[in-house]
């Protein structure tokens, strides 16, 4: 039995490369059956996203990647040159390791991104529905989920923005507890103040206002976000009803001053107000931050606190690879508990028990048992246990490729358990 | 067999104080739990030391200068309860139980001994007025711990450092909000406290108000609330002012609390 890893990454091929192997639509189904039917190849589950592409598979020979690789050509109609050096094979433990990295995250572009788990699980269910795997990919696909949500659970990794608009949520999120009843002012647009105005309105904030300099396009985009419009001239009177503003126009000098903000938060009793300016140059005097309750984020601020975040998940990567380094020792352990031998001792003992246990029963039930009576009944008793179960040792004996799975449907109709968590 | 229990108190009280500045550096679920648990065991001995003691004199004990301090402190543990069961905020122990700690070690240095109570002060309101303003200082105790918590949280989000606590800390909003509550809370127990003191004051010396020192500082003390809750609604006082507030409000109670006793003559020193 061999665990076998064959694929590419964002970190091996360029997007060129990776878009000519990936499985999309009737490929996906085409090239798990068509994998699945190579000879050696037990069993197989197919991962492709828009940053890898891997073959997971159960394998009889180390032969068969070489194998995979001449059908991967095939399928995508490649010549594997084309695509043989971006490739990488692992075998066994580090065919593990490989898989539980990938499915917590440790291996992905945004390290911590949650997506690649959702990924890997629909990725093992198409497996499961096509029936292409078996005992081992079972195990090792459920093994690699339950490991990302460790690590998920017990590192950090997944925690604090790691882009500027999710930053921008978050502080809002440290400044007011609920977003659902605050205001919030677009001034100006951009792909990136659009994109924070997205996440605020779905962290729940439900006033929206958007102040542009052309008035329709104002009205376009509070459109959008189901807010009103607000014409340029009109938006300092707009502003204190405003707890957060994002500014993104294209001024070539600021179009708000501090004596202007001051004025707005007297007005407003001092209710805190957070302002984000990503504009380049700056729209917001950078000197308002110095008023009370009013909290002032440019564009380099945030990129400084996504950058601090992470470099912490960086630290918590280091951490999780210790969680990672336990569940493939554990798996280890599973897999080695599959060989034969351990289960026929097991099950020998189990029947003797049996046997010894019933033979002192009868005895207790019948005293006047003599010396050669009892010889008899042992015999008898001896050779019903050996006849039974003489055909599973057989069978477990016998290196057949559905091993893997006698030897776990014999452990469970036996009830020997081994160290099988 | 009180003492013992007031001892058994400190010491869960020091056990929770210590896991709470733990908590500080390396904080995860199970110290909380474990700072709340010992807190909780602490305060109940806590609780059956002051029965005990209520039983023996036949009073609530708030005698002598140990037992009151005892008591007030018992008050910002079951406020910090309070707190902890409707809010849940991170961290709120670790600004709150030192302070407990503090007040009961200090309770724990005077002398014990319980006196007999003498007879201008053995009246129904004695229970009535203290209690009042007992609870009334704890609510602007609490204040002063969640009013640093904010100074904070302020400082990390103001200056852009989101290192430190600024993680595990609760919001501006709802810190400032608890905030204005606890002083919402403790005005009015305040206020009560000083009408029910005049009243009692009536009842046995025959004065309303003698310009007492208590009296006067306790007056200061309401009056620097006031302003605060007049402040706030009026010109928007908020947040970091009224952090500010609450911190200088807490500091005159203790002043009023234990300053009166040791510095000037009082007929409310013990």
């Amino acid at each position: 039995m061999k665990v076998l890893v064959i694929g590419l990454n964002h970190k091996t091929a360029n997007v060129d490369v990776r878009e000519k192997l990936a499985f999309n639509g009737p490929k996906l189904e085409q090239g798990i059956f068509g994998l699945h039917k190579l000879p050696g190849i037990r069993e197989v589950a197919v991962l492709s996203t828009c940053n890898r592409v891997e073959i997971y598979a159960c394998v009889n020979n180390k032969g068969a990647s070489t194998d995979i690789m001449d059908f991967l050509a095939d399928l995508h109609g490649l010549k594997r040159a084309d695509f043989e050096k971006s490739l990488y094979a692992l075998n066994d433990f580090d065919a593990v390791r490989h898989i539980f990295r990938v499915s917590s995250s440790l291996d992905s572009m945004v390290l911590g991104e949650p997506q690649i788990l959702g990924q890997i699980k629909d990725a093992f269910e198409f497996a499961l529905e096509k029936k292409t795997t078996g005992v081992l990919l079972n195990k090792l696909m459920k093994k690699a989920i339950s490991t990302a949500k460790r690590v998920r659970t017990e590192t950090r990794i997944a925690e604090n923005a790691v882009s500027i608009s999710f930053a921008a949520v978050e502080l809002a999120k440290k400044i007011f507890t609920e977003l659902a009843d605050k205001s919030f002012m677009l001034l100006g647009a951009g792909e990136m103040a659009e994109l924070a105005s997205r996440h605020l309105v779905n962290n729940g904030v439900r006033t929206v206002m958007v102040v542009n300099r052309t008035y329709e396009r104002g009205c376009e985009l509070a459109q959008e976000f189901n807010g009103k419009p607000v014409r340029f001239e009109n938006f300092l009177q707009e502003l204190v009803h405003a707890d957060i503003i994002i500014c993104s126009t294209g001024a070539p000098s600021y179009v708000l001053h501090k004596d202007q903000m001051q004025k707005v938060m007297k007005e407003r009793k001092h209710r805190p107000v957070f302002v984000i300016d990503i504009s380049v140059p700056r729209n917001i005097d950078p000197e308002i931050n110095k008023i009370d309750d009013v909290y002032l984020y440019d564009v380099d601020d945030l990129q400084e606190v996504v950058d601090q975040n992470i470099h912490g998940r960086k630290k918590e990567a280091e951490r999780a690879e210790t969680i990672i380094d336990e569940e493939v020792q554990k798996f280890g352990k599973w897999i080695s508990s599959l060989d034969s031998v351990p289960v026929i001792v097991a099950l020998r003992q189990k029947a003797e028990e049996i046997k010894r246990e019933e033979i002192e029963k009868f005895r207790n039930r019948c005293p006047g048992l003599g010396e050669e009576q009892a010889r008899a009944v042992e015999y008898l008793a001896s050779a019903v246990v050996n006849k039974l179960i003489h055909p599973p040792t057989v069978a477990l004996k016998e290196d057949t490729e559905d091993r893997d799975e006698l030897i776990a449907t014999i452990k469970k109709l036996y009830g020997i358990n081994g160290e099988d968590d | 067999m009180e003492v013992m229990l007031f001892e058994i108190a400190l010491t869960f009280y020091f056990a929770s104080a210590i896991v709470c500045v733990l908590e500080l550096f390396k904080g995860t679920k199970t110290t909380s739990v474990i700072m709340l648990v010992l807190a909780v065991i602490g305060f109940l001995f806590h609780t059956s030391d002051i029965v005990a003691r209520y039983v023996i004199s036949g009073h609530i004990p708030i005698a002598n200068l140990h037992e009151a301090t005892s008591f007030f402190a018992w008050c910002i543990v079951f406020i910090f309860f309070v707190l902890e069961y409707r809010y849940r905020l991170g961290l709120l122990g670790s600004f709150i139980m030192p302070v407990v700690f503090v007040l009961m070690f200090s309770s724990s240095v005077l002398p014990r001994k319980m006196e007999p109570l003498s007879p201008v002060l053995q009246s129904y309101w004695l229970g009535i007025h203290t209690v009042l303003a007992f609870l009334g200082d704890a609510a602007f105790a609490m204040a002063f711990g969640v009013g640093i918590m904010y100074l904070l949280q302020e400082h990390y989000v103001k200056s852009k450092r989101l290192g430190g606590l600024f993680e595990r800390l609760p919001s501006l909003q709802i810190l400032d909000e608890i905030n204005y509550r606890l002083i919402t809370m403790g005005f009015p127990l305040l206020t009560l406290a000083i009408i029910t003191g005049a009243i009692w004051a009536e009842n046995a010396w025959g004065k309303y108000w003698q310009w007492d020192p208590k009296e006067v500082w306790s007056l200061i003390t309401w009056l620097i609330y006031a302003a605060v809750l007049h402040l706030r609604l009026t010109a928007g006082w908020r947040g970091r002012r009224a952090a500010i507030l609450a911190i200088i409000g807490f500091v005159v109670v203790l002043f009023t609390f234990f300053g009166v006793n040791f510095m000037l003559k009082s007929m409310h020193t013990f």
